[in-house]
């Protein structure tokens, strides 16, 4: 067994990034996310890596989209403000087809906001990280052992379907530390990268990386072929994790550290003799649709907790058209909730079914 | 228990454990019937740290000093005004929590003069066997000098707050005392302490000789 010791959620996501193969890291510093980045620097070049603070965000995020034409596995990571600045070049990445890991450990919004822990930015990251029709992939860790893990599967899924993938934390899991187990090192597997603008020494075809076609026809056959991909990807890659689902008559629904706040708010539940019960989605795009929608057989009523004025529920209205109540129950701002009032909003609805 | 200087400075590496331990600490004090000041110097956290137990604090009658804006929306990382008084306090007992690595340490520099005049003053390093990043005694050396030239006051002795959160068991802390022993020899500082939670005061306390049982106040809110 690897030895287990103590990482800050930002640390576990550098680290992990480094052992999945990424070597190319360009970035700004903003609260909550900085110690990401401040590993970066320090590790980069002890392995021959390169670490790069760009002037801007916009910068940054577009000398991914560089890197990653040129076929390497290059990452940027932001807090909320800084995403908003990324958008651009995250959907020119989504136009040339071109993957990347983005991480975003969010903070309040709009605007500046506050640098204490939110998830306001779920409609941002599932609906529109940028102009035009697109999606990434969208993964909700919950804990540092989590956000190791993942990192390698947004790696891995973003070479495999060309498109960019995002973590999205937040920063109560970017600050707080847990013991975590890194996997073995391994050399990456994936297949070459035959469309990457790597240089063809006369020996190939000329690749292009690009978002612009010359004529509307063109572009909408990719954008079509693209979204056939994407349809490809719902119906495979949804993650969830279920907890105590079976007999629950109220779902609660939440992700990232809502979710550790949930898990304790559904244990004070059930000790008070209420079957509660909790669905965690792991990827928030693709959202997954099957399991809420197995579960909403069984459940009463599902009651979606976010640090946000309430954007998931949306996704989880639709994926069971409203067949079932779904109510809210969030904290915003900077704001986490106790699983105290998660308990009391439980008994709340159990009593008023 | 530890015998308290009148002015005690805990530096370390980032997420050691220097806040939980500051705060039992301070507790011991007031404990002791001793007017305590809790000074919160961290600079580079904007998350996990003694300004969040404030209320709690003056509860026990320990007076907590932090930046401006600590706890706040804000990223400024201000300290007020009467962190200087702190400085040249002789009345009361002073424990002064310092921000992680040498970043964190360079807030301190600014005092460095008054501190090292001081007769009365134990400087705390707090290491971690299972730390990232200050696992070996040759890391948690190298960091400490980082740390001393940044903050311009040299360590007094080492505290080891070896610990894996809710894994920490026993065996935890017995494997942590060949490092911690070792870091001691290396910098030729005295180990003061070991801490363990409370809960494994009973098995430890005859394997452990300076054994400083804990309370775990800095936790995630779940």
């Amino acid at each position: 067994m690897a030895e287990r010791f103590l990482m800050k959620g930002n640390e576990a996501l550098a680290e992990a990034a480094i052992q999945a193969g990424c070597r190319h890291f360009f970035g700004y510093p903003i609260t909550p996310q900085t110690e990401l980045a401040a590993y970066m620097s320090k590790k980069m070049p002890k392995i021959g890596g390169t670490y790069l603070q760009a002037e801007s965000e916009i910068a940054a995020a577009n000398m991914v989209l560089g890197a990653s034409a040129a076929g390497v596995r290059a990452m940027t990571s932001s807090s909320s403000p800084g995403i908003s600045l990324k958008t651009e070049a995250i959907s020119y990445m989504a136009g040339s087809d071109v993957p990347a890991l983005i991480i975003n450990v969010q903070r309040g919004g709009p605007g500046l906001g506050g640098i204490q822990p939110s998830q306001a930015d779920y409609w941002q990251a599932t609906r529109a990280l940028g102009h035009g029709d697109f999606h990434i992939l969208v993964f909700a860790p919950a804990t540092v052992q989590e956000m190791v893990n993942l990192v390698s599967t947004a790696f891995d899924l973003g070479d495999k379907y060309r498109m960019p993938a995002m973590i999205l934390a937040d920063g109560m899991l970017g600050q707080m530390m847990e013991p975590v187990e890194l996997p073995e090192a391994t050399e990456t597997q994936a297949a070459p990268k035959t469309w990457a603008v790597d240089g063809h020494e006369f020996k190939r075809e000329r690749n292009v990386v690009n978002s612009l076609y010359l004529t509307p026809n063109d572009l909408e056959s990719r954008v079509k072929a693209r979204f056939e991909r994407y349809e490809n990807i719902k119906q495979t890659e949804q993650r969830a994790e279920e907890y105590l689902t079976d007999d629950a008559d109220i779902v609660v629904v939440a992700y990232g550290a809502s979710a550790r706040v949930a898990h304790s708010a559904v244990d004070l539940a059930r000790a008070q003799g209420i079957k509660a019960g909790m669905v965690r989605p792991i990827t928030l795009w693709p959202f997954p649709t099957n399991i809420v929608q197995k579960v909403a057989k069984t459940a009463k009523q599902f009651l979606c907790v976010e640090m946000s004025m309430g954007q998931m529920i949306d996704d989880v209205k639709l994926s069971i058209n409203c067949s079932k109540p779904v109510n809210f129950y969030g904290r915003t701002g900077g704001i986490i909730p106790t699983p105290a009032e998660i308990c009391e909003e439980i008994k709340i609805l159990e009593g008023a079914k | 228990m530890i015998n308290l200087q009148q002015f005690t400075i805990i530096y370390g590496h980032y997420g050691c454990g220097k806040t939980n331990f500051s705060i039992n600490l301070a507790l011991q004090a007031a404990k002791e019937h001793k007017q305590v000041i809790l000074a919160d110097l961290d600079i580079v956290n904007p998350y996990f740290r003694t300004h969040d137990y404030k209320e709690f604090l003056a509860k026990q009658g320990i007076n907590v000093i932090a930046p401006r804006f600590a706890g706040t929306n804000l990223d400024v990382p201000s300290l007020p005004p009467e962190i200087v008084s702190v400085f040249s306090n002789r009345q009361n007992y002073v424990i002064i929590d310092v921000g992680g690595d040498d970043a964190g340490a360079k807030a301190l520099s600014r005092f460095s003069e008054k501190i090292n005049a001081n007769p009365d003053v134990a400087v705390y390093y707090v290491i971690n066997k299972y730390r990232n990043l200050t696992q070996t005694p040759q890391e948690a050396s190298e960091l400490l000098r980082e740390i001393e030239a940044a903050s311009r006051v040299r360590a007094t002795a080492i505290v080891n707050n070896s610990h894996l959160q809710m894994y920490t068991n026993e065996e935890t802390i017995l494997q942590s005392l060949d490092f911690a022993n070792e870091t001691s020899k290396l910098l030729e500082l005295p180990l003061i302490a070991t801490t363990a939670p409370k809960k494994l005061q009973e098995q430890l306390s005859d394997k452990i000789k300076d054994l400083y049982p804990i309370d775990i106040f800095v936790k995630p809110p779940f």
